[in-house]
């Protein structure tokens, strides 16, 4: 497999109960069946209940990397919430990320609270570009009510991911991914949301860098 | 559910296992026959891994009561000639830690192993643990994988090593090893044939005269470990720097080097059987290298066996330096992003240091670009009780009634979803959070200063599976004592913290069979504590039943009985909830946006360009909880079909 780096390093974000780990769970076992050594960490724990939720993917074609990116190194960011993603930048953002990511917000229970104020989203948006060298935006969470199920935003970013074939792979491994994973009404909801994530990446709206 | 890799009998075809699932794969392999446990996190998935192939794989699963009486049931298979597992977190550790100190006096049966999860960085504890010390204590042998391939390995071994030595097992887990997924090549799943039986001349006693043998058991244990491969050298057979590592601090380790090109120039001693200490090996490592660099997961254990070791041999490691945490050459509690756990950066930045080499500029900027807003402060994220989350309301009401009271009362809690009850989404209810079941501990015992002029009402909140867990025994001594409070059972149904495992009251098994429940009003009826039942949902009816038991003598129990809002799914509450435009006066309404910045779930958001309330349809289930506070009453709840 040809990888921009080797070990290509990945970060999931979003907020608990967003189905990270689904998510990475799909991306890793694709990337395994193509034969790569991959390694994925999470955190979760108690900040799955609302908190930040990072998944951190590493595939080489060499070994079998530890769980953890060092600060510095990840390349690519999946983002379901894009506080979450600027967040990751803030401290690992560099000229070789490329982002794609979800531009609708949770908010945090201190905005709800009066206590911040989530930021503009132009300004957001501006300063995910400036930390990173490609931004794809998704409409995801609409894309999955299309599909038939909002909460599939997270599936529809993992088709979202395959589309852009930032790490090349085919799709045929993800689809099998899916299939091992979810059966009747939910497999037709998540296949249907991957097709279309993976037909959102290929449009030319929301590219930036 | 998924395709189950780690029961897939494929050997040699890799697959992608979390570490959890690499342990249940190591234990079936091993030809496992008994496993049990109580549910903590970062292991939880072990139990849930084996119970789900228990019928094929003809092997005994449960959920325990808790650790303690877990571990006797993995014993009691072990005494039976069954490989046995059980199965803890740091903090289940200590519960089970009376009876686990006597099975090396005993001696046991079929191989017994224990595994221990820490949480380096409490992800999903309160306190961070290291399970190492209790080993020596116990005198218990404790190995530890640094990776998902090394847990599968290590634990299949286990087993060998347990019934080679007379000694339980302890195999160390962390959260970066439990929560990992990697790459993992599987080996045979083994066909047990063996069948449970107490022989005839079968004796398990502990007596003191027994101490001997524990030690005896212990020297062999050592003796296998200085042979074992999972302790290894790699590197450069003289230099002036070698890294001893264990656990996944050992990868960090590793890659650390590769980053700084150092892998020919600086050794690296992986430990991978921690206790006793595999002395030899160790030495020959003290004895080539002038500076040794420790690195390893919360305390210094590993650290402080090497520098007692190096104190018997002063004369021959003359001019050795032995630096880590202990020495302030590696920062942890306190001065470290994760506290006592490790991480690439902290691996990186130590060894560059000592090697003398520049940190890899992204990783010592740990910035690496700046923008313009970079400054601008983020909102910070702190979790949140989901919505629906029958605790928000419960909360509510228990602060609401303690507010109306006015005698200055309080609530004390424990480990669970609901110590989010410190936190601004339980309205910073909870007062105190120990260990399971010490809310009501600590209640019965101020309960009983209202002799000596306490006049505050006291109230203790505890969950449903924390009750059985170890909530009996305190209400007991309340009851019979003559303590007075308040207790209040938040009985959500299940085990929800750490991903809705059934508990004694749930009427049923691991494996998902039907099996007798126990009630816990029917064991508060044995018990002779009276109690009242609501539902927290109707928050008004219970703020006046906490209310009327605040004002009410001797032992009280409230249970507020509504199932998990993520067990009951979307749509729980059975309702379409949304605010209506016209009743709801936004910014102009006197109420400052009751609904999102106090009652604050998550679902009722915003909208800053109508400057109104709305209600977030991605997020929201229908409890419909945030209608009945509305002081407008603009959000409206549409009963469903």
């Amino acid at each position: 497999m040809n990888l921009r780096f080797d070990p290509s390093n990945i970060i999931v974000s979003g907020v608990g109960g967003q189905g990270n780990i689904l998510a990475s769970d799909l991306i890793s076992r694709a990337l395994c069946a193509s034969g790569c050594f991959v390694s994925v960490g999470e955190t979760y724990g108690a900040t799955q209940r609302g908190g930040s939720v990072v998944s951190h993917i590493r595939v080489s074609t060499r070994r079998i990397y530890g769980p953890l990116i060092p600060s510095g190194l990840c390349h690519m960011i999946i983002g379901f919430e894009p506080l979450e993603v600027y967040r990751i930048l803030k401290d690992c953002g560099h000229d070789d990320v490329w982002v794609v990511m979800n531009d609708r917000p949770f908010y945090p229970i201190d905005v709800l609270k009066k206590k911040s104020t989530y930021p503009e989203m132009d300004s957001l948006l501006k300063g995910i570009g400036e930390l990173s060298s490609r931004v794809k935006v998704i409409k995801a969470t609409d894309i999955a009510f299309e599909a038939g199920n909002p909460q599939a935003q997270n599936v529809v970013m993992v088709g979202a991911f395959a589309g852009l074939n930032w790490i090349p792979l085919d799709k045929s491994l993800y689809f099998e991914a899916i299939r091992e994973t979810f059966s009747g009404e939910r497999l037709m909801v998540n296949q249907r949301a991957f097709e279309m994530g993976f037909a959102a990446a290929g449009d030319d709206t929301g590219v930036s860098g | 559910m998924g395709r189950l890799y780690y029961n897939v009998n494929e050997p040699g075809k890799a697959c992608i296992l979390s570490g959890n699932e690499a342990v249940a794969r190591g234990a079936l392999e091993a030809g496992v026959g008994v496993v049990s446990s109580y549910p903590g996190s970062p292991s939880v998935q072990i139990m849930e891994c084996l119970a789900a192939v228990s019928r094929e794989r003809n092997l005994y699963a449960e959920w325990s009561i808790n650790e303690k009486v877990a571990l006797e049931v993995a014993a009691a298979g072990s005494f039976s000639g069954l490989r046995s597992l059980c199965i803890m977190k740091a903090d289940g550790l200590n519960v089970a830690m009376d009876f686990l100190t006597t099975l090396p006096l005993s001696g046991i049966g079929a191989g017994l192993v224990l595994v221990v999860s820490d949480d380096p960085g409490v992800h999903s504890s309160v306190k961070e643990e290291d399970t190492r010390y209790l080993a020596p204590a116990a005198h218990v042998p404790v190995i530890e994988p640094s990776n998902p391939q090394e847990a599968l390995r290590m634990t299949r071994w286990a087993f060998e090593v347990s019934e080679e030595t007379g000694l339980p097992l302890m195999v160390r887990l962390v959260t970066r090893i439990c929560h990992a997924r990697a790459t993992v090549v599987p080996g045979k799943v083994t066909q047990r044939d063996a069948k449970p039986l107490i022989a005839d001349d079968a004796r398990f006693i502990t007596a003191a005269r027994f101490h001997p043998v524990s030690h005896r058991r212990l020297d062999k244990a050592k003796e296998i470990f200085e042979e074992s491969a999972f302790n290894h050298y790699e590197g450069p057979d003289e230099a002036s720097l070698a890294v001893i590592a264990s656990g996944v601090s050992y990868q960090y380790s590793l890659e650390a080097l590769e980053l700084l090109d150092l892998e020919r120039d600086v050794g690296i001693f992986q430990v991978g059987t921690i206790w006793p200490l595999p002395e030899k090996k160790v030495l020959s490592v003290l004895r080539r290298f002038r500076t040794v660099l420790f690195l390893e997961e919360i305390e210094t254990f590993l650290e402080d066996q090497v520098r007692v070791l190096a104190s018997g041999h002063m004369q021959e490691l003359s001019g050795l330096r032995l630096c880590g945490k202990r020495s302030g050459d590696v920062p942890w509690v306190m001065k470290s992003r994760g506290m006592g756990e490790m991480d690439p950066d902290i691996a990186i930045e130590a060894i560059a240091g000592f090697a003398g080499r520049e940190t890899p500029g992204r990783i010592a900027s740990g910035r690496f670009k700046v923008s313009e807003n970079q400054e601008q402060q983020l909102p910070v994220r702190l979790p949140s009780l989901c919505a629906g989350c029958p605790h928000r309301a419960s909360y509510w009401a228990i602060k609401k009634a303690l507010t109306l009271d006015g005698r200055g009362g309080f609530a004390l809690g424990d480990i669970g979803c609901y110590a989010l009850g410190v936190l601004p989404t339980g309205y910073e209810t909870i007062r105190t959070v120990h260990s399971m079941g010490s809310g009501v501990g600590v209640a019965g015992g101020l309960g009983n200063l209202r002799a000596m002029g306490l006049r505050q009402p006291v109230v203790a909140v505890i969950g449903d599976s924390t009750f059985f867990h170890a909530g009996i025994p305190p209400l007991i001594n309340a009851k019979t004592n003559g303590s007075q409070y308040l207790c209040v059972i938040l009985d959500n149904e299940t085990t929800a913290m750490t991903g809705h495992q059934p508990h004694p009251g749930s009427g049923v098994t691991a494996v998902g069979e039907p099996a007798a429940s126990v009630p816990i009003h029917e064991v508060l009826k044995g018990l002779d504590i009276p109690f009242t039942v609501a539902d927290p949902y109707m928050i008004g009816e219970t703020v006046e039943s906490i209310l009327a038991l605040l004002r009410k003598d001797g032992l009280n129990v409230l249970i507020l009985r509504r199932q998990c809002a993520l067990k009951a799914g979307r749509r729980s509450g059975g309702a379409r909830v949304y605010v209506d435009e016209e009743k709801c006066l936004g910014d102009l309404c006197g109420c400052d946006r009751y609904c999102s910045r106090i009652f604050s779930c998550p679902a009722n958001v915003w909208d800053e360009e109508k400057a109104k309330a709305r209600i977030d349809e991605v997020i929201c289930v229908g409890c419909g909880v945030c209608a009945e506070i509305c002081p407008g009453g603009a959000i409206i709840v549409e009963k469903e079909g």
